[in-house]
């Protein structure tokens, strides 16, 4: 396993009264899609936002290149190179697309080549590229969310459900762009529902379960272990196909 | 023509009209309403009457633009209700009357380039001095309150409070008479020869005022709509955490936003108590009613609504404060509760999502 860029340990986060996250150990290794598996209410989206410091960590350690970065403010990690793609794609609905994508270049001005970059992935933008956001498709909404993350290069990309909702013709051009994310060792931390887009994806695995890791290790032992899947997840490939 | 087809040719061609006049005043209630109100009062009295009423009406309404225009941002972006905003006003207000009265010698000279070694160092002293307030403030008072409407009313009424005391410490409690600059006082006579509105006297100084605040919502929309920083500011508008999730400090950005409201407020402040020439520290409390009104009915947190509404503000107070003197009070209040039965959001709401 590649040396890792982002480790957690023994993190535990609150949200109001409520005890989300109990003592989160995960390791990301640098330069490969590492998939966050588990049920509804697992903790895996509290797990991004408190990476992102949108949770507060009320005990344990949160580890980037080394660094800890337990506590800080979202703006400092978020500059440390971190980018986060919310459930919700977090889009300002009301800015035109190239509004969005402007603020999303915080370095200063857009890389043309990376711009196109980024159009030969979504064409879409490209199209609506002076329409407010907020007239954007499901699919449309999701491909800016994601073209917002990558606009600079980034060290780590936290994307949590980009399948949700979306349509399987859809899925698969999202699939697309992450396999050339995948191919320029971009470091990914997904959070998936959709077994069958994880496991094409995913390099390593790990799988929540009531507000901890329950088990970690490479995607390719989870996805050739049907056992495994129903005890990890309560499913087996069998089933969800 | 048969009377049947003549009914149908009656009932078709109103309703094309209709269809698009409702549309008009669907998609521009804020034009709409200002020509409503326009027309209804030019049919009400004498056209030179009228032009000089709207020509006050608009340079009202442009300082109270400069006044309100802060706080919607505050409102907007923030989610701050700042009720101390009136001290600022009355602090610009102050602070701008004290450079006229000190440069008191340029400002009695005759000539306009001379008045303005007074007047650009009073504004200017008003802009910096109810900015800087409000950069303490912002520290001081409200950043232990973000996020909770009631303490916020609390903290900024006591605030104010104590901003009104202090200037009756430093200028004393009674009124203050501020020297309007010479080449400021008087007024431009309209040509005789133009038809109708021939002869009007327009006041100088209100004109400088419509110039000013048009100007100013010039430079503002072009801000908001144009720069990195205004897109930064309708993006906070709409999620602050994804601000921040892309990495900007959406507190530097409020407190930028609070302190340049709080220097527009002192600005407008400055510019009033060169029009009423006479000032005192509660000035700000009384002229809140117009910038609450104006914010709630413009739509809060938007710029363009809060400049439409202070337009419509200025003139309904004009309009009606000279058919019926009484009621003129009452006009402004009855316009917003008028507005928001219509448009409960008010003219140009800016949508939280």
């Amino acid at each position: 396993m590649a040396e890792s860029i982002l480790s957690l340990s023994g993190v535990r986060a609150d949200i109001d009264q409520y005890h989300i996250l109990h003592g989160v150990d995960l390791e990301v290794p640098a330069g490969e899609l590492t998939v966050l598996l588990g049920r509804n209410g697992a903790g895996k989206s509290t797990t991004l936002r408190t990476i992102m410091g949108l949770t507060t960590v009320t005990d344990g350690k949160v580890r980037f290149r080394g660094e800890d970065i337990t506590g800080q403010p979202t703006p400092r990690i978020a500059r440390k190179g971190i980018a986060f793609v919310p459930e919700n794609m977090g889009i300002f609905s009301l800015l035109t697309v190239r509004e969005n994508m402007v603020l999303a270049a915080v370095d200063g001005p857009m890389d043309p080549a990376r711009l196109d970059w980024v159009f030969d992935l979504f064409p879409p933008l490209k199209k609506f590229w002076n329409r407010a956001a907020g007239n954007l498709s499901g699919g449309q909404k999701q491909m800016l969310a994601i073209a917002r993350a990558i606009i600079e290069p980034r060290e780590l990309l936290l994307v949590d459900e980009p399948t949700k909702g979306l349509a399987p013709a859809i899925i698969n051009d999202l699939a697309g762009a992450f396999e050339q994310l995948k191919q320029q060792q971009v470091t990914v931390l997904l959070v998936e529902q959709n077994f069958n887009f994880s496991r094409r994806l995913g390099q390593s695995a790990a799988v929540m379960n009531d507000g901890g890791v329950v088990w970690s290790g490479q995607m390719t032992e989870l996805a050739d272990n049907d056992d495994l899947q129903h005890e990890l997840l309560g499913l087996g490939l069998g089933e969800h196909q | 023509m048969s009377a049947h087809d003549e009914m149908i040719g009656q009932s078709e061609r109103p309703q094309g009209v209709l269809a698009r006049f409702a549309a008009f005043r669907e998609n521009k209630p804020h034009i709409f309403l200002l020509l409503l109100m326009m027309a209804v009062a030019l049919l009400m009295m004498d056209p030179r009457t009228w032009v000089l009423l709207t020509i006050s009406g608009l340079a009202m309404g442009a300082m109270v633009f400069l006044m309100a225009s802060g706080m919607t941002l505050t409102f907007g972006l923030m989610n701050v209700l700042n009720l101390a905003h009136g001290a600022f006003i009355s602090l610009g207000a102050f602070a701008g009357a004290s450079v006229l009265v000190w440069l008191s010698s340029q400002a009695s000279e005759p000539s306009l380039l001379i008045n303005l070694a007074a007047i650009l160092p009073a504004l200017g002293f008003a802009l910096v001095v109810a900015g800087l307030l409000g950069l303490v403030f912002e520290r001081l008072v409200i950043k232990p309150v973000y996020g909770d409407h009631l303490k916020q009313i609390l903290v900024t009424v006591g605030g104010s409070i104590i901003i009104m005391e202090l200037i009756h410490v430093v200028w004393g409690p009674n009124e203050i008479p501020v020297p309007r600059p010479e080449a400021l006082t008087g007024a431009f006579l309209l040509p005789e020869a133009l038809p109708v509105i021939g002869g009007v006297a327009l006041e100088k100084y209100r004109l400088i005022a419509v110039v000013l605040g048009l100007a100013i919502y010039g430079l503002m929309t072009w801000i908001i709509e144009r720069t990195r920083v205004g897109i930064l500011i309708r993006a906070g508008v709409e999620s602050r955490e994804m601000v921040e999730v892309q990495g900007y400090r959406i507190r530097l950005l409020f407190l930028g936003v609070f302190v340049a409201g709080s220097a527009l407020a002192g600005l407008g402040g400055a510019m009033w108590a060169m029009y009423r020439e006479i000032i005192t520290a509660h000035m700000g409390d009384e002229l809140m009613i117009s910038v609450i009104v104006v914010i709630i009915l413009g739509g809060l947190g938007s710029i363009k609504g809060c400049f439409y509404g202070a337009v419509l503000v200025g003139l309904i107070n004009l309009y009606v404060g000279y058919l019926e003197p009484r009621l003129a009070a009452v006009a402004t209040v009855g316009l917003m509760v008028g507005v928001l039965m219509w448009r409960p959001q008010g003219l140009i709401p800016v949508i939280k999502v």
